[in-house]
């Protein structure tokens, strides 16, 4: 017999959260609808859906940042109130952000134990190092973090700090864990490593909220994957249903039609010519690469690998030590962005909320920042084109019209990508440099990212793809050239295109009488 | 803009305040006198604000006043240059100082606030040294057009409120419809995303560097003949302060990136009928700088009191995604 709330079930067959009917409302949107969640003990559960479905929303009622209008979030059956992120920490709830919430400047321990350091010697309270350190290397143990807990937060990469918030986490309890896509700035064997513990943490009864776009690592581990459109919850899929286009079918509410390998363009004439670049990160070793007129050259690496720091030096933002590049077989002195910039040579960066654009002004001043030479007269600018300018900029991204007098902080994740890349279009691009364009952005913008530089490249540009992942540079590239410590390690033609090709190539040669490690640099 | 009808209301509120407690706020001799002031701090406020907007800050104002004015003085007096000549000298000495600070800023990567720092100390030394600190003075008579300029009026206008509004005028295109201006408020609100951008952020703020100086020598013209004496040593003293003061009033942030024309005109006006409202309503002259600061602390407060309610609501919009 159950009561009418279904709540009181013999006790460990209760799931360990549940959210019923949550619902919020911000001013002027419908984040989220009477959406359900369910999470059980030591369970894997996914939530997918495009950037503005709601995730975040969910997330942040769940991590104790925002409050629902309506709803009831019950764990272990009993009905709870998740007031304030301290509280939801209390509650076993620990939230790894996308953007992770470390200090720099302290070291691992450091970390962990911020807010709460243990202390000793009564009334001064000195901070009590070795215990501290002592706890952090046990926590560290459960992660798989081969490091002392002394380290410095800075000498860490993007996956060890994850695993340190993971740590902290852990260190505080935690039953559930919510990822915010955490794999979306790590390498390949980073993210393995991450996937790995996810599992590991189940086997030991954490559960584990899984957020990500890249929906073959939800195909992974996810035993449920809730899907989320305009705020409700559109679809569950459990176990082997959980595939990449029934997914991407829900997510969309429509068959999503990808690009497939067929349509590659016809490569012409030799366009960006890059010999013995050398950049100031690795002045040892150069770089040698030729982009061609009509097609799209994939750029694949694991990070670190030098990729951005290659294209920071063609589009002069850290100017090169030596080397050439050639537009057309002219030869281009770059030292500083304006030289690339007017040679017709692009750069989209990969941070495109700290430098891609100027968040706290709108979409038309930073449609219009690059170009406003052409769109002023006598150095005033005239607001008339510029809006004209604006709004065919948007309509040939397919972005809201109405977005444009709006601040570009408030965009979308895909919509602040596309802006960023509009923003070059109206100048007639040569070389168009995409670092990461699709990095965290939704399903339907990557498609249209993908159409618009299918179209460019078409028209006789070329296109510099850098990305990570390669499932994606497969689908969308006309040869693959792949960085390893710096230097071109292999450059791939379509017939050749594979990803273990790509990932020996960039993971470096095999050592001797050894096969093929996964690179070395995440644990050490 | 929310910023600057707030200010103003604080304006007009005080004005009808004093009016209330002393008519003679009111009266002709009292307006001229606080308009003439205004006009000329306004001047100098615009600089002031414009590098406010590239996200430095310039504190060589005061001093910039004191050795130009002395060099003014010993052109006029003690070389007999033509007056248009020891105008251009001023003029040209003051750009000449802010393309140093825009050098020392942009170049040598010195923080504005470090920069102009030791502009105000190098140039308030060099002034008393080049005038054996000794005051400088034009004398009751001649150099009758820079005198009309700064004691002058025109159908009862003084002469600086009529330049302000020119100037004023002039910096409101610049700010709202020029390139430049655009510029400006991308590096200010960040820099490296302009610089991705393909501007050249460096002679954007160097250039803020200079116009401040400039206009700092413009006042500092008007402000030599209407005190008509120049003792090195004070003249001129915390002007720097009160141009901030009358910039971050008018809504402009030290972080950079915000600021209007508008604003920082209705920040001048306000300082002055808080100078004025000091000795109409009787209160010792002494806290004279203590009731500036108390109503700058209360208008500047209450802003981000508004302002944080205003960003908590858009961060929730935000957030819905």
């Amino acid at each position: 017999m159950q009561n009418k709330d279904g709540i009181d079930r013999t006790n460990s067959r209760v799931p360990l959260l549940q959210m019923r009917g949550i619902t919020k409302t911000f001013p002027g949107v419908r984040a989220l609808d009477g959406v359900d969640l369910e999470v059980g003990r030591g369970e894997i559960v996914a939530l997918v859906g495009e950037n503005g479905a709601g995730k975040s929303t969910l997330l942040n009622i769940l991590g104790g940042v925002h409050q629902p209008d309506s709803g009831r979030i019950l764990m272990d059956g009993r009905e709870v109130a998740i007031g304030s992120v301290s509280e939801a920490i209390r509650l076993g709830i620990g939230f790894i952000h996308q953007e992770l919430n470390l200090l720099e400047n302290l070291d691992i321990a450091g970390n962990i134990f911020l807010g709460r350091e243990t202390t000793r010697g009564g009334f001064v309270k000195l901070l009590d190092r070795e215990e501290m350190e002592r706890q952090s290397s046990g926590w560290l143990e459960k992660v798989g973090l081969r490091l002392h807990p002394a380290t410095s937060l800075n000498r860490l990469s993007m996956g060890q700090k994850q695993m340190v918030e993971i740590a902290k986490a852990l260190s505080q309890q935690a039953r559930i864990l919510i990822m915010d896509e955490p794999t979306s700035s790590l390498t390949v064997a980073e993210t393995n490593r991450l996937l790995a513990l996810a599992e590991e943490l189940r086997a030991r009864g954490v559960a584990v909220v899984y957020v990500s776009h890249r929906l073959g690592e939800v195909e992974r581990i996810a035993e449920r994957a809730f899907v989320l459109r305009d705020g409700s919850c559109v679809g569950t899929l459990e176990g082997a249903s959980i595939t990449h286009d029934r997914m991407v079918s829900l997510m969309v509410g429509r068959k999503l039609q990808v690009p497939s390998g067929v349509s590659r363009s016809r490569r012409g004439q030799p366009l960006l010519r890059i010999s013995n670049l050398r950049t100031r990160s690795r002045p040892e070793v150069s770089v040698e690469l030729t982009l061609h007129t009509g097609e799209i050259l994939g750029l694949a690496g694991l990070i670190g690998s030098g990729r951005t720091d290659l294209a920071r030096a063609i589009f002069g933002i850290e100017s090169a030590l030596s080397g050439e590049v050639r537009l057309r077989g002219e030869k281009l002195q770059i030292r500083h962005p304006v030289d690339a910039v007017r040679a017709g040579l692009y750069l989209v960066p990969e941070d495109r909320r700290d430098v891609g654009l100027v968040l706290p002004l709108s979409v038309r001043e930073n449609l219009s920042l690059p170009n406003l030479k052409s769109l002023s007269r006598h150095g005033l600018v005239r607001l008339e084109r510029e809006s004209r300018y604006g709004l065919e900029l948007c309509r040939r991204l397919n972005v809201r019209r109405s977005s444009l007098e709006g601040r570009a902080a408030v965009l979308s994740g895909g919509n602040q990508q596309k802006i960023a890349l509009a923003k070059w279009l109206g100048r007639d691009p040569q070389v168009l440099i995409l670092d990461e364009p699709t990095r965290g952005v939704d399903v339907g913008a990557r498609s249209e990212i993908y159409r618009l530089a299918r179209e460019l490249v078409e028209r006789g540009l070329g296109v510099l793809w850098i990305g990570s992942e390669m499932e994606e540079l497969i689908r969308i590239c006309d040869r693959i050239a792949v960085m390893h410590e710096g230097v071109i390690s292999g450059c791939l033609e379509p017939e050749e295109f594979c990803e273990e090709k790509i990932l020996r190539l960039a993971v470096g040669p095999a050592r001797r009488s050894s096969p093929p490690q996964p690179p070395a640099e995440f644990l050490s | 803009m929310k910023r600057e009808w707030g200010i103003l209301a604080l304006l007009i509120v005080l004005c009808a305040l004093v009016t209330l407690l002393n008519p003679r706020f009111l009266g002709a001799a009292n307006l001229q006198n606080m308009a003439r002031l205004t006009g000329m701090y306004g001047i100098f406020s615009i600089g002031v604000g414009v590098v406010i907007i590239t996200g430095g800050i310039d504190l060589s104002v005061g001093s910039i006043f004191a050795l130009l004015g002395i060099v003014l003085a010993i052109s006029l007096t003690e070389w007999g240059l033509p007056w248009p000549f020891a105008v251009l000298l001023v003029l040209s000495g003051a750009v000449a100082l802010g393309l140093f600070h825009g050098a020392l800023v942009t170049r040598l990567r010195i923080q504005p606030f470090i920069a102009t720092l030791c502009g105000l100390l190098l140039y308030r030394g060099m002034a008393r040294f080049i005038a054996n600190d000794e005051s400088k003075g034009f004398g009751a008579e001649g150099f009758e057009t820079l005198r009309f300029l700064a004691t002058g009026t025109v159908f009862g206008i003084p002469m600086p409120l009529i330049l302000l509004l020119a100037i004023a005028a002039v910096a409101w295109v610049v700010l709202e419809r020029s390139v430049y201006g655009r510029y400006l408020y991308a590096v200010g609100h960040n820099r490296e995303a302009a610089r991705y951008s393909g501007i050249r952020t460096n002679r954007v703020v160097a250039g803020a560097y200079v116009v401040s100086s400039f206009l700092a020598g413009v006042s500092a013209i008007l402000l030599a003949f209407y005190t008509n004496s120049i003792s090195p040593s004070t003249h001129g003293s915390f002007y720097e302060l009160y141009g901030i003061a009358a910039a971050v009033l008018g809504g402009c942030s030290l972080r950079g990136g915000e600021g209007s024309v508008a604003g920082i005109l209705v920040g001048a006006a306000l300082l002055q009928v808080l100078q004025n409202l000091v000795n109409l309503l009787g209160i010792p002259s002494s806290l004279n700088f203590a009731v500036m600061g108390g109503v700058i602390l209360i208008g500047v407060a209450l802003d981000s009191i508004l302002k944080r309610r205003r960003e908590l609501r858009a961060r929730e919009i935000e957030l819905a995604g």
